[in-house]
């Protein structure tokens, strides 16, 4: 009971520190920023060594292991030691072993753009592609009449596939600059602005909802946690 | 007329500030009820987990901090009580190092000791492993490739919930998922998507903050994911479908005042700046 107090008081004091900020940088801004830093940068050392590496090394080392996977765990090891060498203090005590630190991240580099690329066009492009085109060659929407609800929102479910194409259509169009952009194709690249401009409304837009969220719980907490004024 | 200019489009950050805070705080005294119309994004996502029965498997990522905590704990909990009323068993990883699994362990405990689940029996925490891309691959061919313990310590296969999941192959994989329901402050629910769904084909939903939802949702209009819950707005309806009372429909009460104050400075701004534009 009393260790839930002293967390509410310190959660209360953390985020007051942090919240004073729109007075200005100051030191108890500077103190709850640095004590999110260190607790942050610490807990993930030590949880990335209790719950990834050293379990890994654990099941990959034990005597009755497939040969392969011993060896591939030693090649891990010696990747992961490899990337150390990159920390500043190797470089300068042993600065010509340092271009051994580039190839663990070109291993990292390729075996992810080896998965993303096939993963983007398997599992992004083609089913995005497909479901841009198939509302609109195999409609199964019809107008509800029912109520003057049901029929816009029938409505809006039977051009939204138009509209889709268009803006798919019309942003490319934008992006085309293998020739001068005038007359139709400038036309069409004005109306792909113009969806841009209001897809990146609609983000601008959620953006703000998810910070008012993130203060409304803040002030939520304050009132209701600490000063328990909420009934 | 310069007065009026001045008070237009130089209005003071702190008239602004506690203005704001007025309206949020008003509202969360208040307490008024607010009317609620469900997307079918979000009837989508709640679907999904109502359609699991007894003895499914739910896989639960957690793939969010506390920044996130209001817009994606809601939904969480709600979805958590879902799974356990019916019986699923739940499994928890993330893959966002250590917030992930603070907001994760603290709800998956909260809501088992509310509806009286057993560690081991009703739920297991996998935990952590970096790496999101290949940690989804690895999960394809064995649970226990990527995670051969659990959160605290013990080999996964000797836990209850692992014989009861697992088919005649001893093996845990996809296969053996129903539903996937991801909590994402990021862009590891793009890897979801692209790399299990389109390859292993499980079936997913997803509760993503306000920030991440315009690109979640063509995921949704193409059906590489059954349903999606974004931001407070989401949560909220999300609660209502429930007809749960939780924290997104208590503070959900201030988000709508805030957001027309937001609108009226903007548009008060605007106003100014384009009289000005005419004077001149």
């Amino acid at each position: 009971m009393i260790w839930d107090i002293l967390g509410i008081w310190i959660a209360a004091f953390l985020t007051i520190a942090i919240l004073s900020f729109i007075f200005g940088d100051n030191p108890i801004y500077k103190l709850a920023e640095h004590i999110f830093v260190g607790v942050s940068a610490g807990y993930g050392v030590v949880l990335a060594l209790n719950q990834a590496i050293w379990p890994s090394i654990q099941m990959g080392l034990m005597p009755n292991q497939h040969f392969f996977i011993k060896f591939m765990t030693i090649i891990a090891i010696i990747l992961g030691v490899l990337t150390l060498i990159r920390l500043e203090i190797f470089s300068y005590i042993f600065p010509s072993i340092v271009w051994l630190s580039r190839i663990p991240i070109a291993f990292v580099v390729g075996v992810g753009s080896g998965i993303a690329i096939v993963a983007s066009i398997q599992g992004f492009i083609f089913p995005q592609v497909s479901a841009t085109f198939l509302p609109i060659l195999s409609p199964n929407y019809a107008i509800d009449l029912s109520s003057p609800l049901n029929f816009l929102n029938s409505f809006l479910l039977l051009i939204g596939p138009f509209v889709i194409l268009l803006g798919v259509i019309t942003a490319l169009v934008y992006f085309y600059f293998s020739t001068e952009q005038r007359g139709v194709l400038l036309g069409i690249a004005k109306i792909g602005i113009l969806i841009m401009m209001i897809t990146f409304g609609a983000s601008f837009g959620y953006t703000i909802m998810a910070r008012f969220s993130l203060l409304i719980s803040r002030f939520y907490f304050l009132l209701s946690d600490w000063l328990n004024l909420l009934k | 007329m310069k007065a009026i200019l001045d008070f237009l489009t130089l209005i003071d950050r702190r008239v602004i500030y506690s203005v704001l805070i007025f309206s949020i705080i008003i509202p969360l005294f208040l307490k008024p009820s607010l009317p609620t119309r469900p997307t079918q994004e979000v009837i989508g996502a709640y679907n999904a987990v109502e359609s699991l029965k007894d003895g499914d498997v739910l896989l639960i990522s957690t793939d969010y901090g506390p920044s996130a905590y209001p817009e994606l704990q809601p939904v969480y909990e709600v979805v958590l009580e879902q799974a356990f009323k019916k019986n699923v068993k739940v499994l928890l990883m993330t893959h966002w190092q250590f917030q992930g699994l603070i907001v994760g362990v603290s709800g998956i405990e909260k809501i088992a000791k509310k509806l009286d689940k057993k560690y081991g029996e009703d739920y297991l925490i996998l935990g952590f492993k970096p790496g999101a891309v290949g940690v989804m691959v690895g999960l394809s061919e064995d649970f226990r490739n990527v995670f051969p313990n659990d959160y605290y310590g013990k080999p996964i296969d000797s836990y209850p919930i692992y014989k009861d999941i697992v088919g005649d192959d001893d093996v845990l994989n996809y296969k053996d998922i129903d539903l996937l329901f991801g909590f994402e402050a990021g862009a590891t629910g793009d890897f979801w998507v692209q790399i299990v769904q389109a390859r292993y084909g499980v079936k997913m939903a997803f509760s993503v903050t306000a920030v991440m939802a315009p690109g979640y949702f063509p995921y949704y209009q193409a059906k590489q994911v059954v349903g999606i819950v974004g931001g407070l707005k989401g949560a909220f309806d999300y609660e209502s479908l429930a007809k749960k009372k939780g924290l997104a429909s208590l503070i959900m009460v201030s988000q709508i005042p805030a957001h027309t104050i937001i609108l009226l400075f903007i548009l008060l701004g605007n106003v100014g700046f384009i009289i000005r534009r005419i004077v001149k």
